[in-house]
């Protein structure tokens, strides 16, 4: 097994084994599927559960994923725990606007899947209407587990490029068509494969 | 006499958007006082062009706002002038939907209200339609003490929330791991016993879903030794801790007179040194038989509110200590064919059962015309349920008195001449739960 | 026959129509209701806060458009809005509910706001969920709903179901 003592001077030269070659859309859609970050929407019951994965017993830091973003400038993924209400909907949608590409969402929950027992005046039948979403999670509340299988699903999701292909032709992860908002710079594309 | 009122905005406005006279009314009703005495309080600028302060936002995406809940402050420099909270981002429409939903479904539904505490809102409810059915006083004595000891292990679990919520909103994050892990722990108690983590529909109009499973007394045993050590560790960790006690000593005050004022209940109320707990002033269930301390504060600020909860904890733990003294065996639900659904051996083999069990489950059970209002202690004040019948399987009307929404409205007076930094740990210390405020 | 009594409603029976300040109070299984006039609504919680019920608990309404043959003391006409308010006297630990009749063509009741500042959230729940406005209440907006929404959702002709997504200038 070679031993690289100093990088800058022996160079990679060195290096004998331990080289894993690959394309860079692989490695950046492994990248991304390791470390997302979650942007911490919690709304009703669902956030709380979504707490508990994050806490000691569950503990999602195991699939990188600990770092809630208060900011969603910060967060690559967004998990909609909660009904989401029409007072609520555009501030979803504001959320979902502030997030860098790529973004990825998560309902959790039937309310924010279907609307769930609430199907009445204030709540969105299904937070599909307004963000594409590309993991539902069922459960009123999900248990942690089933979050945590969401969670892991979308990764796979992730790294198989699968997401991207279907947002490529679809626009959305979800059967809505969601316009894009004019970005005034032009966005870096990565993993366009 | 006759006025439309505007649908006006709800959103503070700026100050140098409103008349003098509009903005002692506003300032009159977000402190709720009059407008004469708003104005006595001389530290508006007399002419509001020249001001020097600025609205901001908080909210409704805010991490330390406990959900949808956003608030306008008024700053000038760092102190906070005026604070409004914005509620309804999570309004859920839920006394609409009760209002289709049979008496026997309505659990599902108001369980979901404050969920950080569903047993007590599956507990006013079912005692409201007792109430309205008049077998209030024929419940099953097991299922009484059940009750009991699931309520109080809900408070239980739901102020070591408080704990975790509180902490990690004053920076302590670590008592957010440690809050969590002692609320897992009873809330493997309640999988065990209703199937659920939460939500769990399982205290209903007429009893208990069902009976208490196999093993549950040392269950609730090893959950009673194992939990004065960490209050303990709780105790090192915050309330001797200096920094701790900075950050929250004489932050968020409220008298007295404001708080009954307001209607606060709960410990915010307690908090300010005033004694009242329904548990022990207008009793339910059998908490008139069982011996705890009602802990209340004195200075009414953020840190005997989170005290309060704290030894709130421990005063459960004595109940339950005493519950498990005392339950009895017996059913753990009224045997009234009017309410109580067959058990499931006689469907096979009845056809009257399984009539009946299809039309409760179907139509649901008729309630008595009429209306009644029970109140009972949750862990954040009085949760009061008001139902209105016409005689049908489902409420004419179900209205929910949160106490979160009213406790919410203390906050503009609590913030008021305080700090912005501090504006956490107040909205922290209320502990409101948005589910419930909106409804 | 009617009998001036205290709230102890000790003196109750059947036949008796029981008066607390000139209003009727019944018993309703076992709690203690007074059916008061909208013109003496202020007057007479006036009288009841200075009696000791010094807190108001809750504030509410019930639209009875559908059940108008609900029971009704004697000398109370039915109409279609009811607000309920209940009221708590902490010292003597007793409860009383205040149920007033708001007819449907003049949704309106004086503000408790003066005599009880914490009804100010519940008076405006009331109005964005009922429609009743609340006279001289420092902040008659919506609390609940988007303050664009048209209509009154608990009201009983205001329909339960699911409507499409109401937007308010967001990013198309």
């Amino acid at each position: 097994m070679g031993v690289v003592g100093d990088v800058l001077s022996d160079g990679l030269g060195g290096l004998s084994h331990n080289v894993i070659t690959g394309r860079i859309e692989d490695l950046v859609k492994w990248a991304r599927s390791r470390s997302s970050w979650p942007a911490s929407f919690g709304l009703a019951c669902c956030a709380i559960e979504m707490m508990a994965t994050g806490a000691a017993h569950y503990d999602i830091s195991r699939f990188g994923m600990e770092v809630f973003r208060a900011s969603p400038r910060q967060a690559d993924i967004m998990i909609v725990a909660g009904r989401v209400s029409q007072k609520m909907a555009p501030v979803l949608r504001q959320v979902y606007d502030q997030m860098m590409e790529p973004k990825w969402v998560i309902s959790m929950g039937v309310c924010a899947s279907s609307g769930g027992m609430f199907n009445n005046y204030a709540i969105v039948q299904g937070v599909d209407q307004i963000v594409p979403v590309d993991v539902y999670a069922p459960g009123c509340p999900p248990t942690p587990e089933t979050l945590i299988h969401a969670i892991e699903t979308l990764h796979g999701l992730i790294e198989s490029g699968e997401i991207m292909r279907r947002r490529e032709v679809t626009g959305a992860g979800a059967d809505v068509h969601v316009e894009e908002i004019p970005a005034t710079s032009v966005p870096v594309l990565l993993g366009s494969s | 006499m006759t006025m439309i009122a505007n649908e006006g905005a709800q959103e503070m406005r700026p100050r140098s958007e409103l008349s003098a006279r509009e903005l002692f009314r506003e300032v009159g009703a977000v402190l709720r006082m009059s407008e004469a005495e708003a104005s006595a309080l001389g530290d508006l600028p007399e002419d509001p062009e020249d001001d020097q302060t600025m609205v901001i936002n908080m909210g409704p995406q805010h991490p330390s706002t406990h959900g949808v809940l956003r608030l306008m402050l008024e700053l000038q420099g760092e102190t906070v002038l005026r604070c409004k909270p914005i509620i309804g981002y999570l309004h859920t429409g839920m006394e609409k939907t009760a209002e289709q939903l049979t008496f026997m479904q309505g659990g599902t539904n108001v369980t979901r209200m404050d969920y950080l505490s569903p047993l007590n809102n599956e507990l006013v409810f079912s005692l409201a339609t007792e109430k309205l059915l008049g077998i209030d006083g024929d419940i099953p004595e097991r299922a009484v003490w059940m009750r009991m000891l699931l309520s109080e292990l809900n408070r239980m679990s739901s102020h070591l929330l408080f704990m975790a919520t509180n902490g990690m909103d004053l920076g302590a994050v670590s008592m957010m791991i440690y809050g969590w892990r002692e609320r897992e722990e009873v809330l493997r108690f309640f999988q065990k016993v209703t199937g659920l983590r939460m939500n769990h529909n399982f205290i209903r109009p007429g009893g208990l879903a069902a009976d208490l499973p196999a093993g549950w007394r040392d269950d609730v045993l090893r959950l009673l030794d194992m939990l004065p050590d960490r209050l303990e560790e709780y105790d090192v960790l915050m309330t001797g801790q200096p920094i701790w006690r900075e950050r929250l000593q004489g932050v968020g005050v409220i008298t007295p007179t404001e708080a009954l004022a307001l209607g606060a209940t709960g410990p915010i109320l307690r908090s300010t040194g005033v004694e009242w707990d329904l548990r022990r002033d207008m009793p339910y269930l059998h908490y008139d038989e069982v011996e705890f301390d009602v802990v209340v504060g004195t200075y009414g600020d953020a840190f005997d509110r989170y005290a309060i909860r704290l030894n709130e904890i421990r005063e459960s733990m004595r109940i339950v200590r005493q519950i498990l003294d005392r339950m009895p065996s017996g059913d753990y639900r009224i045997q009234d064919k009017k309410v109580t659904p067959p058990p499931r051996a006689r469907i096979d083999e009845s056809m009257e059962a399984l009539i009946h069990h299809f039309k409760i489950f179907t139509e649901g059970f008729r309630v008595p015309e009429g209306e009644v209002y029970v109140g009972i202690e949750s862990p954040r004040g009085e949760i009061g349920c008001y139902i209105a019948s016409d005689g049908s399987p489902t409420p004419y009307r179900m209205h929910m008195r949160a106490p979160s929404f009213v406790n919410i409205q203390c906050l503009p007076h609590m913030m008021r001449g305080g700090l912005v930094a501090d504006a956490v740990a107040v909205i922290s210390s209320v502990d409101p739960v948005l589910g419930e405020v909106d409804r | 026959m009617s009998a001036e009594v205290t709230t102890d409603g000790t003196e109750m029976s059947e036949d008796e129509v029981t008066l607390l300040h000139g209003c009727p109070l019944v018993d309703s299984r076992g709690q203690q209701v007074l059916f008061v006039s909208r013109d003496r609504y202020l007057e007479v919680l006036r009288l009841l806060t200075d009696e000791g019920f010094a807190m108001c608990v809750d504030l509410t309404a019930v639209d009875y458009s559908r059940f108008m043959t609900r029971e009704l003391p004697d000398g109370v006409t039915a109409e279609r809005f009811e607000v309920v308010v209940n009221l708590l006297d902490i010292s003597a630990r007793r409860r009383l509910r205040i149920r007033v009749q708001v007819p449907e063509n003049d949704p309106s009741v004086p503000s408790l706001f003066d005599l009880h500042p914490g009804t100010e959230a519940m008076e405006r729940e009331v109005f964005d969920m009922f429609g009743i406005a609340f006279s001289d209440h420092p902040d008659p907006s919506r609390i609940l709903m988007p303050e664009d929404w048209i209509g009154h959702p608990l009201r009983k002709d205001y329909e339960t179901g699911s409507i499409p997504v109401q937007f308010k200038g967001a990013p198309s």
